[in-house]
């Protein structure tokens, strides 16, 4: 894995340090002060900031746009792209919209179905999966080529990650499955929110096992918990999730006023341990709506100063 | 086969109210197996049409029939010598069915009686499910027999996403996930080291996308 994009997470990840991501869900309108708002909380104690798109299939103000905003303030936006609404000829076309804009970070994933957001009766593409358009991307930076065979003037140089969930079915080709999204492009991973930690261990100990995490750099997700409600709904309704029983025991045992406290807690725990996890190359702090929680999770983890690069 | 839903009867109600010569043809193909516009469903729908109307005081001529398909000229002609008596047709055939009625006979307004929904498998009777889209270039060879265009609600061919839990798909606990079924016989077959193989960017011209399709052989062209 050598330096190939000026990204300035790759710097990090390349150097051995952790690193530090986290990310700012846009809005639902064009205020822009509500990415930038939260961007400013948190823009000191990480490397890069995810924007997501259109997550849970709610309708958003698109990633791309919010990803601007924060390269105008000179921090260093993850462009998180979907395929249920594009296909590959909007894919391509938005890559080098981003490319224009010089961002350098990219997470390909599949997206939520549409069932689960603000319009149901809609249509999805998948034209692509999310391992194609790890390939995309990865043609238009290193060969400089369009999907259809064409030069691109000026090709796109981003780093290219995948998600990874751990925690999903069927738990024997989760391994293979990340082996897959290497072998498509994928430079980076950022992991669904780990709260069972036995479970991302063993995860972590068959990646190991075939040689993975020298070939791709992990980030640990984590996502801190503002209440046992959220811990339960986190549980029970969110799929793909897995909460074990005694961390929900462990929110739920708390008087409410101090719950989001707890949350903070077990979040911290979880980085403290997963640092001694081989293989672990940073973490992905998705603090939802949740922001300003951001600098004490950092710091309290032995995380803060960030390099600089 | 096609598998079909009869549509709410007002709905149909609502579509021929103005007419007083109705002929009601059923399909003895799929939509008999799926129980949607065979014999007997045309024989029902007749008889609540005729009630309806005689409750409404109005008098309208209701017949039936039920042809040996409703995608092929030869049958559609056993209609030319009568279709001229009725004001109008309602079709129990998918909605192949339906098309060629209308466009076999110009002059005749054809209502659909049945919702046309996928093509699919009875699971058990009462229970239909969707098999296949039509893509135009089957891939089952490598997905072991289990096809995720059909069957995974995103359609990945790279699956499964991160939804999948316990078998099930993200959007609903009563819907298999595709790509465990492929995974699971993929074990069965001894094979799951094919599963790394990274399933190429389709070509979906062959499918919908690519515009209305036609199969022509010259081979058996007469």
């Amino acid at each position: 894995m050598s330096t190939k994009t000026p990204s300035k997470l790759e710097k990090i990840l390349d150097s051995g340090a952790l690193a530090v991501t986290s990310e700012c869900g846009p809005p639902r309108g064009s205020d822009p002060a509500a990415i930038t708002r939260k961007a400013e909380m948190i823009k000191d104690y990480v490397d890069a900031i995810n924007i997501t798109d259109n997550q849970t299939s709610v309708t958003r103000l698109c990633s791309l746009a919010a990803c601007i905003h924060l390269k105008q303030m000179g921090l260093e936006p993850v462009l998180q792209m979907v395929v249920r609404d594009r296909n590959r000829i909007a894919v391509q076309s938005d890559i080098l919209g981003a490319a224009s804009f010089d961002i350098y970070n990219m997470l390909c994933l599949s997206g939520d179905h549409q069932q689960f957001g603000d319009n149901p009766q809609g249509q999805n593409v998948f034209d692509l999966d999310s391992m194609q358009l790890l390939q995309t991307v990865r043609r238009m930076r290193d060969e400089g080529k369009f999907l259809g065979g064409d030069d691109i003037q000026r090709p796109p140089r981003m780093l290219v990650g995948a998600a990874a969930n751990p925690f999903a079915d069927p738990f024997e080709i989760r391994v293979p499955r990340l082996a897959k999204k290497i072998a498509a492009g994928a430079e980076f991973i950022q992991t669904q929110c780990i709260y069972n930690l036995e479970k991302f261990e063993e995860w972590m100990k068959l990646a190991r096992d075939r040689g993975l995490h020298e070939k791709v750099h992990i980030l640990a997700g984590v996502t801190p918990f503002k209440s046992a409600g959220m811990a339960k709904y986190m549980k029970n309704r969110v799929p793909g999730m897995d909460v074990p029983d005694d961390v929900v025991k462990r929110m739920s045992g708390v008087p409410k006023e101090n719950q989001p406290q707890e949350g903070i807690d077990i979040c911290v725990e979880t980085i403290t341990r997963l640092q001694e996890c081989e293989g672990v190359r940073g973490f992905h702090i998705m603090a939802i709506e949740w922001e300003e929680k951001v600098p004490e999770i950092v710091e309290r983890s032995g995380l803060y100063p960030r390099p600089q690069v | 086969m096609i598998v079909a839903e009869k549509k709410p009867i007002e709905e149909i109600i609502d579509m021929v109210k103005d007419h007083e010569k109705l002929l009601v043809v059923g399909c003895n193909e799929c939509v008999t197996v799926c129980e949607a516009g065979g014999k007997k469903e045309v024989g029902v729908l007749a008889s609540a049409l005729r009630m309806y109307f005689m409750n409404q005081g109005k008098k309208v001529d209701i017949d039936e029939i039920t042809l040996e398909r409703q995608c092929d000229h030869e049958y559609l002609e056993e209609l030319r010598a009568r279709i001229d008596q009725y004001d109008a047709v309602i079709s129990l055939a998918c909605g192949v069915g339906v098309q060629f009625m209308a466009e076999t006979y110009f002059n005749t307004p054809v209502y659909p009686g049945v919702n046309t929904c996928f093509m699919g498998v009875t699971e058990e009777r009462g229970v239909w499910s969707e098999r296949c889209q039509g893509c135009g270039q089957c891939i089952l060879g490598r997905t072991a027999g289990i096809c995720p265009i059909s069957r995974c609600a995103k359609r990945l061919l790279n699956g499964p996403c991160g939804g999948s839990a316990k078998g099930k798909c993200e959007i609903s606990k009563d819907l298999d996930c595709a790509w465990q079924l492929i995974i699971d016989r993929l074990q069965e077959l001894d094979r799951l080291d094919d599963y790394e193989e990274i399933a190429p960017i389709k070509d979906w011209s062959t499918e919908r996308a690519g515009g209305p399709r036609t199969v022509v052989r010259e081979d058996v062209r007469q």
